[in-house]
């Protein structure tokens, strides 16, 4: 395998990895901070002292999950000028600005705010510890904004112009208002709410299962966090939706390669499972729903739908003889798993917002559902799967291209880069990652094992 | 002036930060080498709260050097390839170490953590110090910027002199830092003492390292260059001074006023190429074959000029709420 191959994989391997806490990060620092303005408006002593411990309880897995996120994402920054060094020449006028916009609105925000934070209980006043994990929150998720302004560029192209074989930013304000970037933005923001949300429910129902002494808190935090995933879970298919349909404009290949669609038809119909025969652009067998894939993206039963064949003509006629079909049956079951994924998740959060709203005595009492919950973190792993094959569409489906349109894959990797080089560098990145896997997951059930959630004072 | 130079100074202000606040983080990492548990938990408490926030100074100097200079940041890292995927593996190390050190009680999961911290703080001290001197004295760089060398052209006896100056410089600014930051008086006695031992010799390589340079770069066409190290040396021998005197705040003053010196001579050396070519001077890249478009750099600009003074408003509150010396019990 050669460095292009291998700086691939490494690539997809470190930004996969930094993208399991991502999420966690981004909608677990609002959960935090919710709870904390749910504690800093508490009445009784009792209810604050439990409320308290609450909020440290998620914070420290907040924090864990945080750790790892910030290494991995140091990682990420170095990756571009260590194995891309080409994009970055090509890429650097635009997308270093928004790289560097990132540190100096978010990443310096919210790395400040957390040191605050968490040794500043006992020196600032509770409205104003608040406040800092609020721009904690506030930074994260700022942070995610920026950097998927850049990634969007990649995937639609604006504001650029090309001089002396290099793209030039026109205007950071269109950079900015890239179409692509509110689906991205809005989708990956949902999708933060719905991981870190269900994480919440996970830990709860694991809490209630197995400590006494703690159910009546996690009770109540359970209903709170089930609220939380549903408009998660909502969000991330409504938002979801809208970019698929706006991607039959922006990106029209990517589309059709996740829905195996080869020829243009009008009206499409929807592939509910298909046997993908890449080699000669066709499907060896499918079951299909008439109509549907028409009406998913022309909200309407007529409408033409491209497909990929027609458009593999068209790319050759604009960019030259080449293959520009990304890797369709990798698309096609990465879509159905997240969409998959994604309806149950929704569907499990509604039963368990319905017991924890509903049925509280229940929960305790009856030993088959405490077996339910206890079985619960079986599931954990839903939404990071969803997350994991959402990119891999994003990212797949933008090949041969890495930024689409201007510069092809190929064409970014470092020249001065041996495979042995990158070889070693691959495999000690997923070594240390594996490890830290292990280290984080371990720390972070010991301690929620070993935490109570009490009136005692400590 | 052109917005080239205002950049050049901006990556110069960013890399300065980065070394001042970062060089007592890395040095109290370091520090904690050989001590006792109870001693290790109250070093790392005085960073506790300021090391992440620090930290994000490396990664703005990264992101503000691809964004102004594209070709400075893809040759530089492409060039260190190895030493940064090293660098990068004890920065992850030291990173989670801070978090999850504390959070069993065990003697030995502590111990295992601060092994991390150390060795997470003296590697990218040495790295630092290996490239910030590789830039200076030169790399097989060709005409299209690609580097055409390997690993082991970064490391020679000069480099690794400026690796070691680092990691002593920053192990004395850490020091200095504890001096500040501490309250038992056992501890800041032995910290005076053996900051007397370890400031001479920080002191001693760190001429070394300037007598180095002068032989091995072309800091002695620049005359600017070479008074700004001198100076930075005569600032530290009196930081070297203060900490044998007792005047701890004088004596940290002193450390960061000479890492900062230190950080703007090597710069002024440069000017106004950001890393020399070995091959042929004309292939060296400069602020001005590097840099991005004049459009580009203009909105950084604006956006540096705003942002960095608030950063630095909220972070020196930081400092400030939590300015008082740690105490054993804490
Ligand atoms: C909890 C996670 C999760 C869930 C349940 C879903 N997604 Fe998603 N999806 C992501 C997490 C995600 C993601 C990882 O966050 C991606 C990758 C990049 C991005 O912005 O979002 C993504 C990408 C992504 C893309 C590719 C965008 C592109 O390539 O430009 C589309 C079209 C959708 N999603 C659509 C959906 C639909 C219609 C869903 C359900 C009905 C859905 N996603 C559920
Ligand atoms: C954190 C979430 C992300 C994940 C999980 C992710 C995932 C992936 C995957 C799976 C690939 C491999 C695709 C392939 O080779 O077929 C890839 C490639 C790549 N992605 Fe992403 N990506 C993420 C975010 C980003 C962002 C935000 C950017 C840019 C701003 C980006 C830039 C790239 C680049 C440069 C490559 C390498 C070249 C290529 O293979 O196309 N990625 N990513
Ligand atoms: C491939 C491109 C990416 C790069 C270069 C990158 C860079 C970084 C860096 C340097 C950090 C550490 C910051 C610190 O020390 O505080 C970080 C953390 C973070 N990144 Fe990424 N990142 C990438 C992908 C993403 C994506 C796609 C998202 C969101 C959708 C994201 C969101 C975050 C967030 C929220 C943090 C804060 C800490 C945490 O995640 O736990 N990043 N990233």
């Amino acid at each position: 395998m050669d460095a292009l191959i291998l700086s691939r994989l490494q690539f997809a391997i470190t930004t996969v990895y930094h993208f399991l806490f991502v999420p966690v990060t981004l909608g677990l620092s609002i959960f935090v901070a919710l709870l904390e303005t749910w504690y800093v408006n508490s009445g009784s002593y009792e209810e604050r002292i439990k409320l308290k411990k609450l909020v440290k309880f998620f914070g420290t897995i907040f924090l864990i999950n945080f750790a790892m996120g910030v290494v991995t994402g140091i990682v990420q920054e170095f990756h571009f000028g260590m194995n891309w060094s080409e994009y970055s020449r090509f890429m650097g006028d635009i997308f270093g600005a928004p790289l560097a916009l990132e540190a100096l609105t978010a990443f310096f925000l919210e790395s400040t705010f957390i040191g605050i934070w968490i040794f500043g209980w006992d020196r600032l006043s509770e409205k104003c510890h608040c406040l800092c994990i609020w721009l904690v929150a506030f930074g994260s998720n700022l942070s995610a904004f920026w950097i998927l302004v850049a990634n969007s560029f990649m995937q639609h192209p604006v504001a650029y112009e090309i001089q002396d074989g290099r793209a030039v930013m026109t205007s950071l304000f269109d950079l900015v208002t890239n179409r692509y970037v509110l689906g991205e933005y809005t989708h990956a923001f949902f999708a933060g709410m719905t991981t870190a949300g269900f994480l919440v429910i996970v830990v709860c129902a694991w809490k209630i299962a197995t400590d006494e002494v703690s159910r009546e808190m996690f009770i109540r935090t359970l209903r709170r966090a089930a609220l939380y995933t549903l408009l998660g879970t909502m969000g991330v298919m409504g938002s979801g939706h809208m970019h698929a349909q706006y991607l039959a404009k922006g990106n029209p290949m990517k589309l059709a390669a996740f829905e195996a669609l080869w020829e243009t038809e009008d009206p499409a119909p929807f592939a509910v499972i298909a046997d993908i025969n890449q080699a000669e652009g066709r499907n060896d067998y499918e079951v299909t729903v008439p109509y549907l894939f028409t009406f998913m993206v022309h909200n309407s039963f007529s409408g033409e739908v491209k497909g990929i064949n027609d458009l593999q003509r068209e790319a050759v006629e604009k960019y030259g003889p080449g293959n520009y079909i990304p890797d369709v049956r990798g698309m096609f079951w990465s879509f159905r798993i997240m969409v998959g994924t994604g309806m149950l998740m929704l569907g499990i959060t509604f039963l368990i917002g319905i017991l924890a709203f509903f049925c509280e005595k229940k929960l305790m009492e009856i030993n088959c559902l405490r077996c339910v919950m206890k079985c619960l973190p079986v599931l954990l792993p839903l939404p990071f799967i969803a997350n994991s094959v959402g990119w891999y569409i994003m990212e797949a489906g933008r090949q041969p291209w890495i930024v689409v349109g201007l510069q092809k894959t190929a064409n970014a990797v470092s020249p001065n880069l041996s495979s042995g080089e990158v070889w070693l560098t691959l495999i000690g990145f997923t070594a240390i990652y594996l490890l830290l896997a292990v280290v984080a997951v371990f720390t972070a059930v010991s301690f929620i094992n070993r935490t109570k959630i009490t009136e005692e004072v400590e | 002036m052109d917005l080239n130079l205002v950049w050049f100074v901006l990556i110069i202000v960013l890399f300065t930060g980065f070394f001042i606040l970062e060089g007592f983080d890395y040095g109290v990492g370091m520090l904690i080498l050989g001590r006792h548990e109870s001693e290790r938990t109250q070093f790392i408490r005085t960073i506790g709260p300021v090391w992440h926030g620090n930290s994000v100074w490396m990664i703005t100097a990264g992101g503000a050097a691809f964004a102004a200079f594209p070709h400075f940041y893809a040759t530089l890292f492409s060039a260190a390839y190895m030493a940064l995927f090293l660098m990068l593996i004890a920065l992850i190390l030291r990173g989670v170490a801070f978090e999850l050190r504390g959070k069993f009680g065990g003697s030995d999961w502590k111990l295992l953590w601060d092994g991390a911290i150390v060795f997470g703080s003296l590697l990218p001290a040495f790295l630092w110090g290996v490239a910030i001197s590789n830039l200076l004295r030169g790399l097989p760089i060709d005409a299209q910027m690609h580097y055409a060398g390997n690993f082991f052209n970064l490391l020679s006896p000069y480099t690794i002199l400026g690796g070691l100056t680092f990691v002593l410089l920053f192990a004395f600014h850490g020091l200095t830092f504890l001096t500040i930051k501490l309250a038992d008086e056992r501890l800041l006695l032995d910290l005076k003492r053996k900051g007397k031992c370890l400031g001479f010799i920080a002191w001693l390589v760190y001429v070394l390292f300037i007598v180095a340079s002068m032989y091995e770069t072309d800091v002695l066409s620049k005359s600017v260059g070479v008074i700004i190290f001198a100076a930075a040396a005569g600032v530290f021998s009196a930081g070297w001074d203060f900490v044998r005197e007792g005047r701890q705040k004088s004596s940290f003053v002193a450390t960061t006023v000479s890492i900062a010196m230190t950080t703007v001579a090597f710069f002024v050396a440069l000017f106004p190429r950001l890393m020399v070519s070995s091959l042929a001077p004309e292939w060296s890249v400069t602020i001005y074959n590097a840099a991005s478009t004049p459009d580009t750099l203009f909105i950084m600009t604006i956006a540096a000029v705003i942002l960095v003074p608030i950063v630095l408003c909220y972070q020196y509150w930081t400092y400030k709420t939590f300015s008082d010396r740690i105490k054993p019990a804490d």
